[in-house]
């Protein structure tokens, strides 16, 4: 893997709030903003960050699905909305299902890379609300491959996906080991929804979360080996933040001390036509993670924060494994013991997460570098990890579908 | 004819009705079921929606489709396994459109009578009026040619009267759903002396078809469910008329109404019950019941007066709450009707209802609003500890409260006495699994 010619460095990072069920002001029933109002509120949170908006060279849009949620192609051609000295500016939309975002901050860095652009401005944005859940499940199923699994996937295709890896961890592992690794994963990830304002699950009043958590998964209502706290919800909402050269962050006037620099990225496509070579490992997200390590010449005890994509509390485990953090099978052992809290071992998720947070499907990778900028510069509010400096690295892990489209991205704090 | 047999053609009379659309709902997932059978590809199935408001019918389309898609969208694992032979539907959305689409096929909507002829299972949910009801079923069976079944959906007609009157020979049985009745659990099943056995496992099968509980009545106008409510009701409406010296009528009303909801922990106050069924329906069944039960006194001059004033309550095609004895703001009561004025008397908690609410003084510990005990596990925990309280309290909301639950026994035991219900069971189902109350009439707790 050839080393980085030049510094890349990402910094003004912003997030809408993750907005759909959960959240108080929602009602299905109101007229609800769109993607034209998450796109323009994520960049205009960035362009308030920088010091002329002249100085963006590029955009870059990453979303999955508008085009049937919302009906809307040409997403590109929306990011002049945000101001009109965009207009004109070259801009590009990327899609790879809920690993979009990963594929946004991975074509910015090739761009700064290039020498092409020295200041981009990232957006990843989805508008899922628009539908009932069972159309909803239609469209997710397009991350799956439509002509070899959909008629005979489940009402529920995504869940039920990663419901197979759940079943398949229990015949393994055993049941009450996942299922208690699973409700943890869920307390874990509300845990730190409830201090983010911005997250989905922020107004979650459950009292007992983890006997919530521990709720038998019913397949007469839903899937097989998952229950519904499970799951990540059906978010609304956008992220953006920029992508510059040394020279980029210069003319934005944007000091060091509050950017971040990329040390490492993984990029990794697996067949969409061909099924998953072992449910309880994600082999495609492990080799991300292995070409981001090798890139960066680091490894797991170097990351002191992690951000992984936990559409499904089996999801978040198995991505755990996945980065070497904890071996084979141990990731339920390892959030039961409250590891991942925000004070433990490995700081994951500490804004909630998919499952938390809330997970606008198209611009969750974006989400995670944005919060990625806020840990490492130490802005990341009530929500902030403390970052040793014998271990200064956060690592993200963007995934599209059932582990087809992967991008690990590595970052330290840029001075 | 087996059942599925006479499942291919079936009749709706009254199909516009509020019962009646209900159950051509029910109706059409179940045949809709049957037609997607393999063994059944090439049989016609036919459902006919026959009623005399052509104008209803327009709208009957419409409210069908919507409730039938809203349907499929709840029952979508079931539709993707019934369609799983069909390559070109492969999406939630291909599965729901083609089972609408399959479901919509089978109506045949109309005015003429004859629509029927080749019926071999007929509903009958017209108004509660005897003779629509009994000339109707007379032109029925000329035109089916003694052939077919009838379920009828009366609320207070003895089915024996039906049978006899338009001379069906024992192919009637009183299939009588709850509103709405494609949501109601509940359903009477109420033979006549000489309904054929036939008809009762037909009735037993289709209930289970239609996922339906179903608990049997005696023949006796009113049955256990109407037999109940309109005895609760009176009672309420003669304990007002008692009250009302001392806190005028609406004031009254007001007072029962809240006593029979917050002090007996039921889903809504009775008067709000009598405007949700409608008061001119509830008018109606006091008439009937009063025509066929003697000895009893059955009616009450109260409800003439609201109907001469039009004040009806009943729902809305949106199926909103209109006004009747109370005013209903947000679906909510927020006034209550005042006969001598003709208008509402809006509640005031700082002034008027405030009042009352003090002179019925402070609720018993342990009260829980029906809705937080609904889903409640330790419900009956919960309700023995709140009864104990309410016995050994003497304010006059538990005194009315006590009286009223007193009443409601007494009813329930009386229609087991008198044979309308087999058992106190049978009258507790009713109460339980149609009125939604939370524990049955004939208890132990006062
Ligand atoms: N509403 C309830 O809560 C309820 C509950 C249980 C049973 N029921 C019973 O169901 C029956 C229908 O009640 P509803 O509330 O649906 O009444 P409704 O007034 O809503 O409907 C009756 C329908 O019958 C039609 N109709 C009248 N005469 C007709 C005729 N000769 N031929 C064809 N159609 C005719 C009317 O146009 C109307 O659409 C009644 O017997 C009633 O007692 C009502």
């Amino acid at each position: 893997m050839k080393k980085l010619r030049k510094p890349v460095y990402a910094t003004a990072g912003y997030n809408t709030v993750s907005f759909g069920s959960g959240r108080k002001e929602f009602n299905p029933k109101k007229p609800r903003p769109g993607l034209e109002e998450y796109i323009t509120e994520a960049g205009k949170g960035v362009i308030a960050q920088i010091n002329d908006v002249n100085n963006i060279d590029e955009g870059i849009i990453s979303n999955f699905m508008a085009a049937r949620f919302n009906r809307q192609g040409n997403l590109a051609a929306m990011i002049p909305m945000i101001h009109p000295s965009l207009e004109y500016k070259p801009c590009t939309r990327v899609e790879g299902a809920c690993g979009s975002g990963g594929l946004g901050l991975y074509t910015s860095v090739k761009s700064i890379l290039s020498d092409v652009s020295d200041v981009v401005l990232t957006i990843g944005v989805e508008v899922q609300n628009t539908v009932k859940a069972v159309y909803g499940a239609d469209i997710l199923a397009g991350a799956g491959h439509y002509r070899t699994e959909r008629k005979e996937g489940h009402v529920y295709f995504f869940p039920a996906k990663f419901s197979d890896r759940a079943g398949a961890c229990y015949d393994k592992f055993g049941y009450d080991y996942m299922r208690k690794g699973m409700a943890h994963w869920y307390v874990h990830a509300i845990t730190n929804a409830r201090k983010n304002p911005k997250a989905q699950e922020y107004h979650n009043t459950i009292e007992d979360l983890l006997a919530a958590g521990m709720t038998p998964p019913n397949p007469n209502v839903f899937c097989e080996h998952i229950n519904v706290y499970d799951c990540s919800k059906v978010s609304d909402g956008a992220s953006a933040l920029i992508f510059a050269s040394e020279e980029g962050l210069k003319k934005i006037g944007i000091d060091k001390k509050y950017a971040i620099e990329v040390v490492g990225w993984g990029q990794s496509q697996a067949d969409i036509s061909k099924k998953p070579e072992e449910p309880t490992r994600l082999t495609t997200t492990r080799r991300s993670v292995e070409k981001a390590y090798e890139m960066s010449g680091l490894g797991p005890k170097d990351i002191g924060v992690l951000e992984v994509h936990d559409c499904f509390t089996i999801g978040g485990l198995l991505h755990l494994e996945a980065t070497g953090v904890v071996g084979y099978g141990e990731g339920a052992a390892f959030v039961a013991e409250g590891k991942t809290a925000m004070d433990g071992e490995m700081p994951t998720n500490p804004t909630g997460g998919l499952v938390g947070f809330g997970h606008y499907t198209g611009g969750t990778g974006t989400r995670q570098a944005v919060d990625l900028v806020h840990q490492l510069t130490g802005k990341a509010g009530d929500c902030q990890v403390k970052i040793n400096s014998n271990r200064p690295y956060g690592m993200l892990i963007s995934m599209g579908g059932n582990d087809r489209t992967v991008t690990c991205m590595i970052f330290r704090r840029a001075a | 004819m087996t059942f599925d047999e006479r499942l291919r053609n079936v009749s709706v009379i009254g199909a516009a009705g509020k019962m009646g659309s209900g159950i051509a709902l029910l109706l059409a997932q179940e045949m809709a079921k049957q037609k997607l059978k393999p063994e059944n590809k090439n049989v016609p199935y036919r459902l006919n929606l026959i009623d005399v408001n052509d104008v209803a019918l327009d709208g009957l389309q419409t409210y069908l489709k919507g409730q039938l898609i809203k349907a499929g969208e709840k029952t979508t694992v079931l539709l993707r396994d019934l369609y799983k032979n069909r390559e070109d539907l492969v999406e939630n959305y291909d599965v729901i459109a083609a089972f609408v689409d399959d479901a919509m096929s089978l109506f045949r909507l109309g005015t003429d009578l004859g629509m029927a002829k080749n019926s071999h299972i007929i509903f009958e949910a017209v108004v509660e009026d005897k003779n629509i009801k009994v000339d109707l079923l007379k032109k029925l069976d000329q035109l089916t040619g003694k052939d077919a079944v009838y379920f009828t959906n009366t609320s207070s007609i003895p089915i024996n009267v039906l049978n006899r009157e338009a001379n069906l020979g024992g192919r009637i049985i009183g299939f009588h759903f709850y509103n709405p009745p494609a949501v109601q659990k509940l359903a009477e099943l109420i033979a006549a002396d000489q309904t054929k056995p036939e008809l009762k496992e037909m009735s037993l099968e289709l209930a289970k078809r239609l996922r339906k509980t179903i608990v049997p009545s005696n023949d006796i106008a009113g049955f256990i469910g109407n037999g109940h409510f309109l005895r609760d009701g009176l009672h309420a409406i003669r304990e007002a008329k008692k009250l009302a010296d001392e806190y005028t009528l609406p004031g009254a009303i007001y007072i029962m109404n809240k006593v029979s909801q917050d002090l007996l922990v039921r889903p809504m106050g009775i008067f709000q019950l009598i405007d949700y069924v409608g008061v001119n329906v509830y008018q109606c069944i006091s008439e009937t019941v009063s025509g066929y039960i003697k000895g009893e006194n059955l009616k009450d001059d109260l409800l003439a007066k609201m109907i001469q004033k039009k004040v009806l309550g009943g729902q809305r095609a949106d199926g909103s709450q209109k006004d009747g004895f109370l005013k209903y703001e947000k679906g909510r009561p927020a006034g209550v009707y005042d006969l001598e004025k003709s208008e509402y008397k809006m509640f005031d908690p700082s002034g008027w209802s405030g009042e009352i609410d003090k002179k019925l003084g402070d609720y018993p510990k342990g009260i829980v609003p029906w809705r937080n005990l609904l889903m409640d596990p330790k419900k009956d925990e919960k309700l023995t500890v709140y009864f104990k309280n309410l016995n050994a309290s003497n304010t006059l909301g538990a005194k009315l409260a006590k009286a009223y639950l007193k009443n409601s026994k007494e009813i329930g035991e009386f229609l087991v006495k008198s044979g309308v219900a087999k058992s106190a069971q049978d009258v507790n189902n009713v109460l339980l699994n149609g009125f939604y109350h939370l524990y049955g009439p004939i208890n132990d707790y006062i």
